[in-house]
Order: C-alpha cells, then sequence, then structure tokens
C-alpha cells in the first residue's frame, strides 16, 4: 500500500484534489459558490451547527447505524467475514439522507427558502424532499424522464412530501441531464435557491462538504468495528457512482494503515460492450459538471450515455476525490456488470433476509468475488448504502414478471 | 493588432456599436454554417461567435442546447468547427470568429493542437463557459502567446473584484452577461445595465459587450446605447430553428440588419 507521510489533507483552499476538482463553472455561478464555501466554512467551524447536525442524525436518521455480520453469507461464501454497514437502515432508507440534513440546515442558515435537487434513482429527491418537509422549505427535484419512468414509487414519494418533481426531456434524459437543468435553476434563482448536490461532485465546495457530512458514516465504522472484531477491517468495499456512499465510509479510513479500500462501479453489460458506467475504469480525465474528474466521454470530449441496471450509478463522471484516491493509489475501483449485481442482490434476500438497493449490490458481488480470496480470519466492511424496495419493479421486470 | 482590436477601433472612429451574433456551428447541420456565417455579415455583423457543440450545455437554456443537440446529431465535432472557420476564411479575411463553448472539448483534443489549430484557420477568440480565470491561467497563457484573445464574461451578481480579476485575464473585449440566468431566457433589466456598465468600464480597460436576454431589433438599440457591443444568440437559433431550410440563410440575414439598423439609428431600411 502506498501512503503519504504527511496525514491526507484534500482538497486544498482553492478546491482541487491534485489535478481534479476545481470550480469549473460559468461566471454567473461563482459569487453564489463563494456564498456557500464562506457559509460553510462558518458553520463547520460553529459548534452549535454541528451539534445540531448531530442531534438530528441521531433523533431524525437514527444513527448510528449498525453493523451486522452477514454470518451466513460469509460461511456459504468460505473465505473472509463479511460486515454490512446497515445506511439502509436509515429514514428514508439510504445514506442519502446524512447530506441532505447538512445542507438543509446550511440552507436555512443563509436565508434560502427554496431548495432544489437532482436526482437519478430518486433517494437523494425523496431524502431532499424529506427534509425540506421537515424544515418547512419549497422544493424542486429535476428528474431525467428516463428515470421518473424507471423509479415511479419513489417520484410519488416526492409528491407524498410535497415536491414539485420536474421530468427533464433534454439529452440522454437521466442523472446528468437532471444536473444540468438544476444548475440552470440555481443560476437563474440563486437570490433564494440553495441546491442540495447528492453526491461529491460538482464545484467546490460540494465534493468536500457532502463527504464532510457523509463521513459519519466512516466514523461510526472506525469505533463499531473494533467493538465487533477487535480491529479495523481487512477492506472497506462500496459502490459508486458519483462516489457520495464510498466517500463517506472512505474518507475516515484514508489515514488508517493497512485498510484496503475498493471502490465498485457499475461495469453494466461489460466495460468491453461499452454499455456501463465505470468512468474510473474506463474513462479520461475531463471537466463536467462543475469539477475535473474522469469522465466518460468520446474522442471529441462530448460525453456519452451510459447504462447500468442501477439509475443511482448511471453517471457518466464521478466525484473528483475518488479520482485522486485513484491516482495515488490510496483507492482502487473495479467493476461489477448488471448481472453480477443481480445475483448478489437475490443472495442477500435469500440469505440474510436484506433486500439491498442495485446500486449497493454492485458493492455486494464484489465482496463475494472478494471474500473466498481470503482467509476466514480477514474481514470486508461493505457499506450497504440502501435497500432495494425501491428497485422492486426494475428486479421483477429482469425475471420476468409484471406487477 | 488583432482582428478584435481592429474592429472596435474602427467602430469607435465611426461612434458605432459593434453587433456580435452567435450561431452554433454545425447547425442544422455542417454545410449551413458556412453560409449562415457570411449571411451574419451581410446583415451588418462585426464579430461572430460561432458556438462549440457541447453534450452538457448547462450554461445555456433550452433553444442553443437544442441547437448543439441538432449539430451534434449530424456528426459536428471540435475538428470539424475548425474546418468551418477555415472555409469562411477563404473569402473573408477582415470579420473576427470567437469560438464560444465548453472546456471538455478542448480539453479533449489537448490545449497545444487546439490552439494550434485555432491560429491555422484564422480564430481569433475564444469564450469557455465553464473556465473562470482562476481554473484557465495556463491556457489563457497559451491564447495570448498566439495572439488569440481570451475572453470572458462578467455577471450581474459579480463582485467588483471580480472585475479586476476577469479584466487581468482577458483580452478583446468583455461578455457581460445582461440577466441571472442561461441564455435565451426572458427579459432583460435595461437599467440594471445601464448602472452597471459604467462600474465595469471604471475598472475594466476593455470593449465590452453585452448578452443574454436580448431578443429584438429594439432592445439590443436600447443596449447599444450604454455598451460597445450586443451579442444575440438564441434568437437568431429560433430564426434558423423556425426556416425553412432554403429560407434559413435569408432569414437570418434579414433579422441581423433589422438589428444593425436600429442600433445605428438607420430608420425605414429595407432588408
Amino acid at each position: 500500500m502506498q501512503m503519504a507521510d504527511a496525514a491526507y489533507n484534500f482538497p486544498d483552499a482553492s478546491g482541487h484534489f491534485g489535478p481534479y476538482g476545481g470550480i469549473f463553472v460559468s461566471e454567473t455561478l461563482i459569487p453564489a459558490i463563494e456564498e456557500l464555501r464562506l457559509a460553510y466554512e462558518q458553520s463547520r467551524n460553529d459548534a452549535e451547527f454541528m451539534a445540531e447536525f448531530e442531534y438530528e442524525l441521531k433523533h431524525y436518521v437514527g444513527r448510528p447505524s449498525p453493523i451486522y455480520h452477514a454470518k451466513r453469507w460469509s460461511g456459504l461464501l468460505g473465505g473472509a467475514q463479511i460486515y454490512l454497514k446497515r445506511e439502509d437502515l436509515n429514514h428514508t432508507g439510504a445514506h442519502k439522507v446524512n447530506n441532505c440534513i447538512g445542507q438543509a440546515m446550511l440552507a436555512r442558515r443563509m436565508g434560502k427558502p427554496r431548495v432544489i435537487a437532482e436526482t437519478g434513482a430518486g433517494q437523494h429527491g425523496v431524502a431532499t424532499a424529506t427534509v425540506a418537509a421537515r424544515y418547512g422549505m419549497e422544493c424542486v427535484v429535476y428528474m431525467g424522464a428516463e428515470d421518473v419512468k424507471r423509479q415511479a414509487a419513489n417520484v410519488y414519494r416526492m409528491k407524498l412530501l410535497g415536491a414539485t418533481v420536474v421530468p427533464v426531456e433534454s439529452g440522454s434524459k437521466t442523472l446528468k441531464d437532471a444536473l444540468n437543468e438544476a444548475m440552470r435553476d440555481w443560476v437563474t434563482n440563486v437570490h433564494n435557491t440553495f441546491y442540495i448536490i447528492g453526491t461529491v461532485a460538482g464545484p467546490h465546495p460540494y465534493p468536500m462538504m457532502v463527504r464532510d457530512f457523509q463521513s459519519v458514516i466512516g466514523k461510526e465504522c472506525l469505533v463499531q468495528m473494533p467493538e465487533l472484531t477487535g480491529r479495523q477491517p481487512d477492506y472497506v468495499l462500496a459502490c459508486v457512482g458519483g462516489g457520495s456512499n464510498a466517500m463517506g465510509i472512505f474518507h475516515p479510513y484514508v489515514d488508517v494503515p493497512g485498510v484496503r479500500l475498493v471502490g465498485v462501479e457499475a461495469a453494466g453489460d461489460g466495460i468491453e460492450t461499452g454499455r456501463h458506467s465505470a468512468s474510473l475504469s474506463a474513462g479520461r480525465p475531463g471537466v463536467l459538471h462543475g469539477n475535473r474528474t474522469y469522465l466518460l466521454q468520446n474522442e471529441d470530449g462530448q460525453i456519452i450515455e451510459t447504462h447500468s441496471i442501477s439509475a443511482g450509478l448511471d453517471y457518466p463522471g464521478v466525484g473528483p476525490e475518488h479520482a485522486w484516491l485513484k491516482d495515488s493509489h490510496r483507492a482502487e475501483y473495479v467493476g461489477v456488470t448488471d448481472a453480477e449485481a443481480l445475483k448478489a442482490f437475490h443472495d442477500l434476500c435469500r440469505l440474510e433476509g436484506i433486500i439491498p438497493a442495485l446500486e449497493t449490490s454492485h458493492a455486494l458481488a464484489y465482496a463475494a468475488k472478494l471474500a473466498p480470496q481470503l482467509s476466514p480470519d480477514q474481514t470486508i466492511l461493505v457499506n450497504l448504502s440502501g435497500r432495494g424496495d425501491k428497485d422492486m419493479h426494475t428486479v421483477a421486470e429482469r425475471s420476468g414478471i409484471q406487477f | 493588432m488583432s482582428r478584435i482590436e481592429i474592429v472596435f477601433e474602427a467602430l469607435q472612429r465611426q461612434q458605432r456599436r459593434a453587433l456580435i451574433p452567435f450561431i452554433t456551428a454545425g447547425d442544422p447541420d455542417s454545410e449551413a454554417t458556412v453560409p449562415l456565417m457570411h449571411a451574419l455579415v451581410e446583415g451588418g455583423a462585426d464579430i461572430i461567435e460561432l458556438g462549440v457543440p457541447f453534450s452538457d450545455p448547462m450554461a445555456d437554456g433550452p433553444t442553443i442546447q437544442r441547437a448543439s443537440e441538432r449539430a451534434l446529431a449530424k456528426g459536428m465535432s471540435l475538428r470539424k468547427v475548425f474546418n468551418i472557420v477555415a472555409a469562411f476564411r477563404k473569402t473573408n479575411a477582415e470579420t473576427p470568429v470567437v469560438l464560444m463553448g465548453y472546456a471538455n472539448p478542448i480539453e479533449a483534443m489537448g490545449v497545444g493542437e487546439f490552439v494550434g489549430l485555432a491560429v491555422e484557420v484564422g480564430v481569433d477568440g475564444v469564450l469557455v463557459v465553464d473556465y473562470p480565470p482562476e481554473e484557465c491561467r495556463e491556457f489563457s497563457a497559451a491564447l495570448r502567446a498566439a495572439g488569440l484573445d481570451p475572453i470572458f464574461l462578467l455577471a450581474p451578481t459579480s463582485a467588483p473584484e471580480r472585475f479586476d480579476e476577469v479584466a487581468a485575464a482577458g483580452s478583446g473585449y468583455i461578455y457581460y452577461v445582461s440577466l441571472k440566468g442561461v441564455t435565451g431566457s426572458a427579459a432583460m433589466d435595461l437599467t440594471e445595465v445601464a448602472a452597471r456598465i459604467p462600474k465595469i468600464r471604471e475598472r475594466v480597460g476593455l470593449p465590452v459587450g453585452v448578452g443574454f436576454g436580448i431578443r429584438d431589433a429594439q432592445t439590443a438599440a436600447s443596449v447599444a446605447e450604454v455598451a460597445d457591443a450586443v451579442v444575440i444568440g438564441s434568437r437568431i437559433i429560433e430564426e434558423i430553428e423556425s426556416s425553412p431550410p432554403d429560407q434559413a440563410v435569408t432569414r437570418v440575414r434579414q433579422f441581423v440588419r433589422g438589428v444593425r439598423e436600429a442600433m445605428d439609428g438607420v430608420k425605414g431600411g429595407t432588408a
């Protein structure tokens, strides 16, 4: 393992993780981003703000989330012991809410009564709508028209919570187009609107801020794993689309020697088919959505359409900190296909009585590959980032079942 | 002296303002663009902003996004944009051409090759929407070393200190975005623009162009009273969109001529 001697301290003052990250936005957004940067800087150093954030995480979200030893599954795989960080047990059913609470509190502090969000699978949209209802804020969620079809239940959930869901018909009609549209809304309504970005991407300070809010996941694990096993895990696994659940569990472990961090991307039909969403494994660095990072693009620098069975991983970029962790070899990134993810999905349902999100199932599938190569006294910690209720339709359809 | 400087100097002497229309290269197809560029000049354009299509044009409204999508669907690329400029230059050596687009296609090509090709085909300035000055120091330096003008935006929300940064980084002209929003948005606030431009001029020693939200000849004329240049984009794209293919060139020329005449205070001109 390669580790710098000095403690990990990214991003730098201008928001860069090595060559990645930064603030690549139109001049119209520069003042808004500066306002946000200052407000976040004040809030993270404000004990009262942080105490309220912790209170909300405990009493509204239900933290800390437990870590569960998947004994049966580990036994059948016949190798390392697999532990699951149960973010699926959070209020709203995924890790997304951790970040939404932090950003909504910040919006309130900045006096912005309207929040907007982009969403892919709908989890971030639901989490934003939830928190907006909780704080009495107007909420508009942009969602690719294709995803609106794929995730009808979550669309209804957002509406129940009082949010307006705007289907985005431009481009590939998925997450990246929803993000474009949300940015446009923000540029236009910046005086009263706070843009709650759902992942560790976008212009600085978003990648850092979202990571910080999500780092509660890894901080809890640092305490919980020694309680359960007497030591830190050998591997920490998480799925990576934009990469917020992965950054949340990785970041507190970056300076812990001997812990291997593995991000699992969506290989879709297989990297070789070109139908996938594996930006770090198969992309090249470029600039999109306010930051420099690995992107899936053609030779001319146009962003290409991605594919994954899970809407939440169906994104052509990735958070810039992951790009840096890859290049600096602190984390490694692998791909898992739709079929492999589905198998892990079914295995976890049948063997452990847990229905995981399809996104999460990618991390689980890699755990199933890795465990048999390790010895039974080694441990793998998987971030079980969300529950799979939202994916019933997708999974049923794959099995030829209609509701 | 750069072609852009020559244009602004000549206009200054004539006490006229620059008209800078924008079209997207390759919209509706690659053959359409060179005749449209000539039509813009015949209509009275002083400088042409040529959009380089990008798959994710975050700072643009639906009109320019549609233009980008049409162009990309017909196979337009940054390399082909350079071919278009080269073809335009065969019969027009005077009108400055400013490429306007997003960072990723340029980075995919590589800055060195981009600058080399830009000089070779006769590009004059480059405006990269998602390159604020602090993220493109090397790129701007490369442009200036090659005699090209890096053009930057200022927004209604920009702080005065920001004017200085942009003034130091840019050359050619400054593009003042006249409203909060994306290209092609609703009406602009003329009073706000009129109040803002002198403040920009105090700190920025470059001609100031105004764009985003200028939809008719009358607004263009009002803007021309306070700014050095008027930029019109989405409204021209709409003209192209709504014209039968064989009439687009004529209608664009007519529209631009109408704006030109309004700006120059010419009454009753016929297109």
